[in-house]
């Protein structure tokens, strides 16, 4: 199936998972990252079963606390 | 207030504009905006505020100049080590523009003068280094319904997002907590790219001008985020204002202003 992840079309197993997703894409500090799917949170209690479907759209929105 | 033939040779490309003016330039004059931090995210918006014209502008740092922080941090010089970073930020303030009036404070920004420092000011500048600190502000201006540009920054990369209140979600709408002390690496840990900066400070700079003036979209409801080593920008969509969040939703669970332990190695 095709999914967006931060804008870019992936081609993804039927049925993966947003837990499948992070460690897919080596997301950095995965059990801080916010993950939103359609322009809504996902809970970060449910990425381990929270399966996305074709055409999804995923964002994931990071911590950065460096300014100074 | 009529310009004087300096002021209108000074802001001539603004007024030529037609998104600004004359209109618009004196929205910006008689405007006041607080940065807090002035740093590698706070130098570079303060230095294009004061020379677009913002009339008022807040400063508040508790720090003093470093010259670890000269990679980045542009409104500071080689002279200046030492100095207070808002007395250092006022100077070239001051020299670039003698329009504007820089008001300083010297202090760490807590739960027990932020709602003091804010009440006068028209936006906000989060160019801050910590994670307690961007709460902080977050909560403060929602209390206080101020609107504000959030931003962070680390290695090659960048995001900023904007509250204005009732137009969209809230920084905690989008991240609910500040990460565990240590948790999420800071730029003294990780280390950043001085022109980053540079990129994000100036966006900054930008959505100020255009709340002050009413130009365009601001980035409510959207976070911008900035990668350099792919040279990509990316707006993401955020969710609409949470009704269930816990400092801007209908039953708000936080009413009192927070101060987060913060990472040992940084201090606002």
């Amino acid at each position: 199936m095709k999914i967006t992840v931060a804008g870019e079309q992936k081609e993804v197993k039927e049925g993966l998972t947003i837990a499948e997703l992070i460690e897919q894409e080596n997301v950095e500090n995965p059990q801080y990252v916010s993950v939103s799917v359609n322009d809504a949170f996902a809970k970060s209690g449910d990425f381990a079963t929270y399966r996305l479907k074709n055409g999804d759209t995923v964002e994931f929105l990071y911590f950065m606390g460096g300014g100074r | 207030m009529a310009f004087s033939n300096e002021q209108l040779e000074r802001y001539s490309r603004h007024i030529i504009l037609k998104e600004i003016g004359v209109k618009g330039q004196k929205k910006l004059l008689n405007a006041r905006v607080l940065i807090i931090g002035a740093g590698g995210l706070g130098a570079p918006a303060a230095m294009y505020l004061a020379a677009a014209g913002v009339g008022t502008i807040g400063i508040a740092d508790a720090d003093e100049v470093d010259l670890s922080n000269l990679q980045r941090q542009i409104i500071h010089a080689t002279d200046d080590v030492g100095k207070p970073k808002v007395q250092s930020a006022q100077e070239t303030m001051n020299k670039m523009n003698p329009d504007v009036t820089v008001n300083t404070y010297h202090e760490f920004v807590t739960s027990e003068n932020i709602l003091e420092l804010i009440k006068d000011y028209d936006f906000i500048i989060d160019g801050t280094d910590n994670f307690p600190a961007k709460f902080l502000i977050n909560d403060a201006c929602v209390m206080a319904k101020k609107p504000f540009s959030h931003a962070g920054i680390i290695r090659f990369k960048g995001q900023l997002m904007t509250y204005v209140p009732g137009q969209g979600p809230c920084y905690r709408c989008v991240f609910k907590n500040p990460p565990p002390k240590d948790a999420v690496p800071t730029c003294k840990q990780a280390g950043v790219v001085g022109a980053m900066g540079g990129v994000i400070g100036s966006l900054q700079a930008m959505e100020a001008i255009k709340y002050i003036t009413g130009v365009g979209e601001l980035l409510t409801g959207s976070l911008l985020t900035f990668d350099a080593i792919r040279m990509n920008f990316h707006k993401v969509k955020l969710p609409k204002a949470d009704g269930h969040c816990a400092v801007c939703g209908t039953e708000p669970t936080i009413t009192k202003l927070i101060d987060y332990e913060q990472a040992e190695c940084d201090g606002v």
